[in-house]
């Protein structure tokens, strides 16, 4: 049986008919076309499938989509401002705090929330911050870097 | 804006998609596609009575369902032994979906395709196969006595056994040189399984359109893969295109193929007359891709007085999991690079490769090599203890010295080639990560240790790559190669290299790598070969195309080409910049155009007055646009080195094990971009860190992955990993015209090595194992107590 929900996504209100086992995740990439969000491991470890439920970072991997209905989502697609990237994109870009990029929408995610809500982390804060968050490729050092680097540029531009 | 941007650290030119969510990676494409999945085995090993695909038929949304029987004779043969090797006497290879037998949990048993994941999961859980249990064979130990056999004709379970032996000067033989030496030393190491695991798993999607079949597969090789689909389905080669996307990291895994998934894909898609897509999930992953590292390893070691090593015998026992379709290149690697920085007196390596009912080894980053380093480290730090002395003595007085080299080994490397060093300078690399630890001045204190270890990477192997450049009539410059890219920033390496080669801004540059309908000659991306092959290919294209452009400007600005140069894609008369011609306009010329399609193209046309009537349009020799197409094939393989070192502390109660600090001496030839290669070094580190600490492959005696999750098996956070403190020595390769040398494998290989020497020192306990976990400490406490 399928569930018609709304999910408002990057400001967008998206009507869509799914069955109540639909994982976001896959609500998302399949049915939305969102394929930014990415699937790493399934099982909640990963974060690559971070993206914000009201301002809130989850995982949307273990969220079936039905449990969200008229919520807001915000996925990477939706982190850029009208012109251009939004400072923590800038950061990661600049500090080198990625490679292969899979993981990286995850990040992004958790770490915009992170800085929302504490502009201007401590090395051990950050840490803390970004350790749900699996990356293979950058061994975190520059991730970390990006991190600071984001605080900064969301200091200048306030 | 400069275009000398070769060693600059270029912003990356992937990212902008990549932080925005525009990345397309497997699981991104196809979203109209039939989705596959697979029933695994359970068993380790056992014989498959019956199949019984009844029960899943009446699933909503099945389109089929395919056990081996419903294969065609030439899809359902076994997978291809890709790297054959004399030694391998008894190479053995999966078929696509098991045949009669299954020898490890996760091996693919039937494929169902229905409408969508969920579904094709359902009718999966729905398929009875009967299974006759076997015993498994478990563990190396067990494996080589031989009791059980993973297969029947494979006695004793060992695929290959091979021995490399190097006499010293006088003659003697490493055994010899060892009896006769003033000390010697015998020990065993043992070190754990690990596993690429990259955060995105394999996958793959085709299309079929009735005459052309596409492929894309998260791949570290599309023009192999291409090569053995074609092969697989009996379709003529320009009848296949296999494209690897964006690929959410390799480190290994993805360099294997066809992977059944690759053949039975395509295949289906062909049958169905649909698209059709599968992605791995994170179990799958665990359980039926591949592992590496597994060895244990006996060594025995002859030396003198100053520690210098006069011979050295190692025998490993090397898990080679069910299946050898990569052959064996782990255990040769692990047995050729073990020399490191070193020359040694005389040296015997022996290696069983050997079967298990586990999931098939290949190479994971590093590829053998941390495990020979670690042999060869554990080897310098235990005749240091013996004789009392500074483990960087001993190293000091084993390294090969800078005007040794070339310095030949004299053993046959992974490629089939002499193991010949080509450049580098090791004492100053021991002085360099001395001072940049602080060795010297170390404070040791109880718990507080310091450790070292070195390596020498053989990097850019061949047999060769390519590199196509075409610099079109809008002045953009088209570069292409057939290896493939997953996140090493190939599009920004290559980028910068062909600006700076051919004087154009990198803003105008585009770079596609790992698609066929590009580049068909390829053979891919591993052992930190592409800068080096793919690079030099590039920039070796490049200075045809300059040539190229330089000769027809010459014509137009008639000057001579060897007074001409090209700055910022305009190529102009040097000392005189107004007799100038763009790059854009060279590119229109270079192609005799009967036909206009702007004004810029009206230059190029029959009536247009620029080419001699009394000359063929297209001169003999030239061809027709501003292109250039050349390859690189290395002689040898060049060899990069490096020297780690670490403090740790350990927990006098807890005996957890922290890093409290990580240093890196690098030496890659020269840098393309020192921003991207410090970016690999601290990913490898940090895989170094999950292999020295964390990350192990735990079997039950059933032949079960216990923890095959992101749970259970323990890969590094941000939490876990040291700040990296990294130095750069530049020793040019004399073997490539650029002067490079590979990186890509580098910070992985010594760090188990360094950790082991820095627990080692902090403890004053042997550490002969990898990974070493607070409670394997403890109880190493406990039992150094007795």
């Amino acid at each position: 049986m399928e569930h018609e929900i709304t999910l408002v996504v990057n400001g967008v209100a998206r009507r869509v008919s799914v069955p109540a086992r639909r994982l976001l995740s896959d609500c998302l990439r399949h049915d939305l076309g969102l394929t930014g969000t990415h699937v790493g491991c399934e099982h909640g470890v990963c974060g690559c499938c971070t993206v914000l439920l009201d301002g809130q970072p989850v995982r949307s991997c273990l969220t079936f989509a039905v449990t969200v209905d008229g919520r807001e989502l915000t996925t990477v697609e939706g982190l850029a401002g009208p012109d251009r990237l939004s400072p923590v994109q800038r950061a990661f870009a600049e500090c080198h705090g990625l490679q292969c990029g899979f993981c990286t929408p995850g990040f992004l995610c958790t770490v915009t929330a992170l800085l929302a809500e504490n502009p201007a982390p401590t090395e051990e804060e950050v840490l803390e911050g970004v350790s749900g968050n699996l990356c293979r490729c950058t061994g975190y050092q520059n991730i970390v870097k990006a991190v600071h680097r984001a605080a900064e540029l969301l200091a200048e531009e306030s | 804006m400069t275009t000398r941007l070769f060693g600059e650290p270029v912003a990356r030119r992937e990212d902008p998609r990549l932080l925005t969510g525009q990345g397309r990676y497997l699981d991104d494409l196809g979203r109209d596609a039939l989705a596959a999945a697979f029933v695994r085995s359970p068993h380790a090993h056992a014989r498959i009575r019956d199949i019984d695909v009844g029960p899943a038929l009446d699933v909503p949304g099945l389109v089929a369902i395919y056990t081996w029987e419903d294969l065609p004779e030439r899809v359902g043969r076994a997978l291809p032994l890709l790297i054959p090797h004399p030694a391998l006497t008894h190479g053995r290879t999966a078929y696509p979906l098991a045949r009669h037998v299954v020898r490890h949990v996760g091996e693919p048993v039937v494929m169902v395709v229905a409408a969508d994941r969920y579904t094709a999961e359902d009718a999966c859980a729905l398929i009875e196969v009967d299974y006759e249990p076997l015993k498994p064979v478990v563990g190396l130990e067990e494996a080589v006595q031989g009791a059980q056999l993973v297969h029947d004709d494979v006695p004793g379970n060992v695929g290959a056994h091979l021995v490399q032996e190097v006499a010293a000067a006088d003659g003697r033989g490493a055994r010899e040189a060892i009896e006769t030496a003033p000390h010697t030393l015998a020990f065993r190491l043992d070190i754990e399984r690990s596993a690429s695991m990259p955060l995105e798993g394999r996958g793959v999607y085709a299309r079929w359109d009735g005459h052309d079949l596409r492929v894309y597969s998260s791949t570290q090789t599309s023009t192999s893969v291409r090569m053995a689909v074609a092969a697989a389905l009996g379709l003529p080669l320009p009848q296949v295109e296999v494209i690897a996307p964006d690929v959410g990291g390799g480190f290994g895994v993805k360099i294997v193929h066809p992977w059944p998934e690759e053949i039975l894909i395509p295949w289906a898609a062909m049958t169905l007359g649909r698209e059709l897509k599968w992605s791995e999930d994170r179990r799958e992953h665990f359980i039926s891709s591949a592992h590496e590292r597994g060895q244990v390893q006996y060594v025995r070691a002859g030396f003198d007085d100053d520690g210098r090593v006069l011979g050295l015998d190692v025998t490993i026992l090397h898990d080679h999991g069910a299946y050898t379709p990569y052959g064996i290149i782990v255990p040769i690697v692990t047995s050729t690079q073990l020399l490191g920085p070193y020359k040694l007196g005389a040296y015997r390596v022996e290696f069983s490769a050997v079967y298990t009912n586990t999931v098939q080894v290949t190479p994971y980053r590093g590829a053998g090599r941390p495990q020979g380093v670690f042999c060869m480290e554990r080897t310098m730090d235990k005749i240091a203890r013996y004789l009392g002395k500074d483990r960087t003595e001993v190293r000091a007085v084993n390294l090969i010295q800078p005007e040794e080299f070339p310095y030949d080994q004299r053993m046959t490397f992974q490629d089939g080639r002499p193991l010949i060093y080509d450049s580098g300078n090791y004492p100053e690399m021991l002085r360099m990560i001395k001072e940049l630890i602080g060795w010297d001045d170390f404070v040791r204190a109880p718990g507080r240790g310091i450790g070292i270890g070195c390596y020498v990477e053989g990097t850019g192997v061949g047999p060769y790559e390519g590199g196509h450049v075409q610099v079109t009539s809008d002045g953009r410059v088209h570069v292409s190669t057939g290896l493939t890219s997953q996140g090493q920033g190939h599009e920004t390496a290559f980028a910068q290299i062909a600006a700076t080669e051919l004087g154009v801004p990198i803003e105008r540059i585009s770079v596609v790598t790992g698609d066929t309908r590009r580049f068909g000659y390829a053979v891919g991306t591993f052992a930190s070969r592409a800068a080096v092959v793919s690079g030099n290919a590039i920039a070796l294209a490049c200075r045809k195309v300059r040539e190229k452009a330089l000769r027809i400007a010459a014509g137009a600005l008639e000057a001579d080409p060897s007074d001409l140069q090209i700055t910022d894609g305009v190529v102009h008369v040097v000392g005189a910049p107004t007799a100038s011609i763009p790059l854009s306009t060279v590119a229109v010329l270079a192609n005799p155009l009967r036909y206009a399609f702007d004004e810029e193209t009206a230059k190029a046309t029959q009536f247009s007055g620029t080419a001699s009537p009394d000359r063929p349009p297209v001169a003999e020799g030239e061809e027709p646009g501003l292109e250039g197409r050349d390859y690189y094939s290395p002689i040898r393989s060049t060899f990069a080195a490096g020297m780690h070192a670490a403090v740790v502390e350990t927990d006098p109660d807890t005996a957890e094990i922290r890093i409290v600090r990580y240093a890196v001496v690098h030496d890659c030839g020269r840098l393309i971009n020192p921003m991207i290669v410090e970016g690999q070094i601290h990913g490898g580190v940090a895989q170094g860190v999950g292999g020295a600490l964390y990350e192990r492959m735990v079997y039950d005696s059933h032949g079960q992955l216990v923890n095959a999750s992101f749970m259970d098996f323990l890969m590094p956070y941000a939490t876990e990993v040291p700040h990296i403190e990294t130095a750069h020595l530049e020793t040019p390769s004399p073997l490539n015209p650029l002067g490079i040398k590979g990186a890509g494998e580098a910070g992985v290989i010594p760090v188990s090595a360094v950790i082991a020497s820095a627990i080692e020192d902090a403890e004053g306990i042997a550490i002969d194992r990898m990974p070493i976990s607070p409670s394997e400490l403890f109880g190493l406490r406990t039992a150094h107590a007795r």
